[in-house]
C-alpha cells in the first residue's frame, strides 16, 4: 500500500515535523515536542491537519431517515447548522466506528469517520441507506480538514483575513458576530478567500476551538493566514502524539482502543449516544436492547501517582500480591502532561469499576497502584 | 558541543565514549526524537553488575517506553542523577547533559562508528 500524502505535506515539512503512519496516511505526530504542543492547545491554541478523516455526504430528501436507520443517534431531530457525535453499530450491538455527523441542508448531511474506518463506513452507509431515497457519497479526497484548537482559537480566527459567511456580508463584517454567536457542536457554511468553507465549533482536544473543512487545493492558503493571523496568539503547529494526550485526559474515546467491534455502546459510557427512545428500527436496536453480559468489562479512568504510565494493553489487577485476580487491560494511558501524574483508560470486570477503588497496573512487571476516577481527567474551565 | 566523530555507537541507538576503564553511555539524538518528549528515566543504581545485552532500564516518552541496554560487560559507577529528576535533558542535550550511565569496563565488543551509525539511521 502506498503511503498517503495530506494536501498539507509541504508545509508540514517546512516546518520540520516529524511523521507517523496513522492509517495509510503519512501525518505530522509532533513538530517539536509534543509536550509543548500540548500546553499550547491548553494554554493558547494549535493548529491540527486532520486531512485524513473521511467525509461522506449524503444528499436526498430521505436523508434523514436513512442515518436514522443506519446510526445509533436520532439524526433527524439535529436542525441543520447542527452537529452530533454518533456511532456506526453492528447487528449484534458493536462498535463499527464512532463519527460526528453534521446537517448540512434539509435534505443533506456530512458524516465524519475515522481515516482508518473511512471504507466500511462509506460501505456501510451506502447498503443500509439502499432502502431510502437518498445518495451517498464518499467525499474523503476532496476535503481537507484543519482544526483550530485553545482558548485562543475564536481570537485567531476573527483575525484571520479572508472569511466570509455563506450568504452574508460581501466583505465579512458579519463574520465576528457569527463566530461569537456558533455555539458549541455548531456549524455555519461560510468561505475563506471565495471558497467554501465549512465553520465548525468541534474538537477533540477537550477545549474550546474550530473544525475547518475545505477542498484540499485551498487548505494550505487558510492553513497559511491561520498560522499567520495565530502568531500574536502563540499559535502553534500540533501534531497526533498531542492530539492524543488532549483527548486522553478529556477522557474522549479513540476508534481501536476504547471503541471496536466487540465493545456495545454502555460497557464504553455511551450509552447516551444510542437512542432506543426513536420511533423504528435501527442497525443494532435488538443487541442494544438486550445490552451486554452482566460481567462485560466496562471502561474507566484510572489515576495513578509518580511518572511511571501504564499503557495500551497493559493488564490492571486488584492487588500487588501474587494471588491478585486480573481485572482488566488498560486501551489507553499516559503521563498526563497537564495534571503531572499518570492517567489510563482500562476495561476492568463491573465488581472492581467503583470509583475510589484501588487497583494496580501492570507495567512492565512493577505493580502501580492506581485509583478509579471519574471521566474526564481534565476539564476546562467553562 | 560534544564531538559525536569521537564517540562509538551500537544498533540499538546508544552512544559510549570510552576513557580509560569508564564507558560514559548515553542515547543518540536520532533515538530521542524517536522517542519524543522524556518524561520518565529509569536507570540502574550505582554498584549494580550489568551484561551487554540486557535491558537495564528505561526511557519513557508521552508516546513510548524505550529500553535502555547494556552495550558492555561491566559495573555501573554512576547514574546521572541529572537525568532522573529532569528527563527533558535527553531531548535537549542528548551527547551531554543528557548521559544516562558510566560503566566500569575492561572489554568492549565490536561497536559502530560514527560513520556506520549515520548510515544505519539513514542520515
Amino acid at each position: 500500500m502506498t503511503e498517503r500524502l495530506s494536501p498539507l505535506d509541504g508545509v508540514h515539512r517546512a516546518a520540520g515535523a516529524s511523521f507517523t503512519d496513522f492509517a495509510g496516511w503519512q501525518m505530522p505526530v509532533r513538530y517539536s515536542s509534543d509536550l509543548a504542543e500540548h500546553h499550547a492547545v491548553r494554554n493558547a491554541a494549535g493548529i491540527f491537519d486532520l486531512s485524513h478523516m473521511g467525509e461522506i455526504v449524503l444528499i436526498g430528501p430521505e436523508s434523514a431517515a436513512a442515518l436514522d436507520f443506519a446510526l445509533a443517534g436520532k439524526l433527524s431531530a439535529i436542525e441543520i447548522g447542527q452537529a452530533k457525535y454518533s456511532l456506526l453499530l453492528a447487528e449484534d450491538g458493536g462498535i463499527i466506528d464512532d463519527l460526528v455527523v453534521y446537517r448540512t441542508g434539509d435534505d443533506r448531511y456530512m458524516v465524519v469517520a475515522n481515516a482508518s474506518n473511512r471504507e466500511v463506513v462509506a460501505d456501510e452507509l451506502r447498503a443500509r441507506a439502499g432502502g431510502f431515497d437518498t445518495n451517498v457519497f464518499d467525499e474523503s479526497d476532496d476535503v481537507a480538514l484543519i482544526a483550530v484548537q485553545g482558548p485562543a482559537s475564536r481570537e485567531i480566527l476573527l483575525a484571520t483575513p479572508g472569511f466570509t459567511i455563506e450568504s452574508g456580508h460581501p466583505d465579512g463584517e458579519d463574520v465576528p458576530e457569527a463566530l461569537a454567536s456558533l455555539r458549541y457542536y455548531r456549524a455555519i457554511a461560510g468561505a475563506f478567500r471565495g471558497e467554501p468553507t465549512l465553520i465548525a465549533r468541534t474538537g477533540y482536544t477537550g477545549e474550546d476551538g474550530f473544525e475547518l473543512y475545505v477542498a484540499p487545493e485551498h487548505a494550505t492558503a487558510l492553513w497559511e493566514a491561520l498560522t499567520e493571523a495565530g502568531a500574536a496568539h502563540a499559535l502553534v503547529p500540533a501534531g497526533l502524539a498531542s492530539r492524543d494526550t488532549l483527548r486522553l485526559e478529556a477522557g474522549m474515546p479513540l476508534y481501536g482502543h476504547e471503541l471496536n467491534r466487540d465493545i456495545l455502546p454502555v460497557q464504553a459510557g455511551l450509552g447516551r449516544v444510542v437512542a432506543l427512545s426513536k420511533e423504528g428500527d435501527f442497525v443494532g436496536r435488538a443487541a442494544i436492547e438486550h445490552g451486554p453480559a452482566a460481567d462485560a468489562p466496562v471502561l474507566v479512568g484510572l489515576a495513578a501517582e509518580g511518572r511511571r504510565a501504564g499503557r495500551a494493553g497493559y493488564e490492571v489487577f486488584d492487588g500487588d500480591g501474587a494471588d491478585a485476580a486480573r481485572v482488566g487491560v488498560v486501551t489507553s494511558g499516559a503521563l498526563s502532561p497537564t495534571l503531572g501524574h499518570p492517567i489510563a483508560m482500562a476495561f476492568v470486570a463491573p465488581d472492581a469499576a467503583e470509583t475510589g477503588r484501588e487497583l494496580y497496573l501492570d507495567v512492565r512487571g512493577t505493580r502501580v497502584p492506581a485509583s478509579v476516577v471519574a471521566l474526564p481527567f481534565y476539564k476546562r474551565n467553562a | 558541543m560534544t564531538d559525536q566523530t569521537a564517540l562509538q555507537y551500537t544498533e540499538e541507538h546508544e552512544w559510549i565514549r570510552v576513557d580509560g576503564d569508564i564507558a560514559t553511555i548515553g542515547i543518540t539524538d536520532y533515538a530521542a526524537e524517536k522517542l519524543g518528549d522524556v518524561v520518565y528515566v529509569d536507570l540502574p543504581a550505582a554498584g549494580s553488575t550489568v551484561t551487554a545485552g540486557t535491558v537495564i532500564g528505561e526511557i519513557e516518552s508521552t508516546k513510548s517506553v524505550g529500553e535502555l541496554f547494556a552495550p558492555v560487560d561491566g559495573e555501573i559507577v554512576e547514574a546521572n542523577q541529572a537525568v532522573v529528576d529532569s528527563p527533558e535533558l535527553v531531548n535537549s542535550d542528548p551527547f551531554g547533559e543528557g548521559w544516562l550511565i558510566k560503566v566500569s569496563t575492561t572489554s568492549l565488543p565490536k561497536l559502530l562508528s560514527h560513520d556506520e551509525y549515520r548510515a544505519l539511521t539513514g542520515e
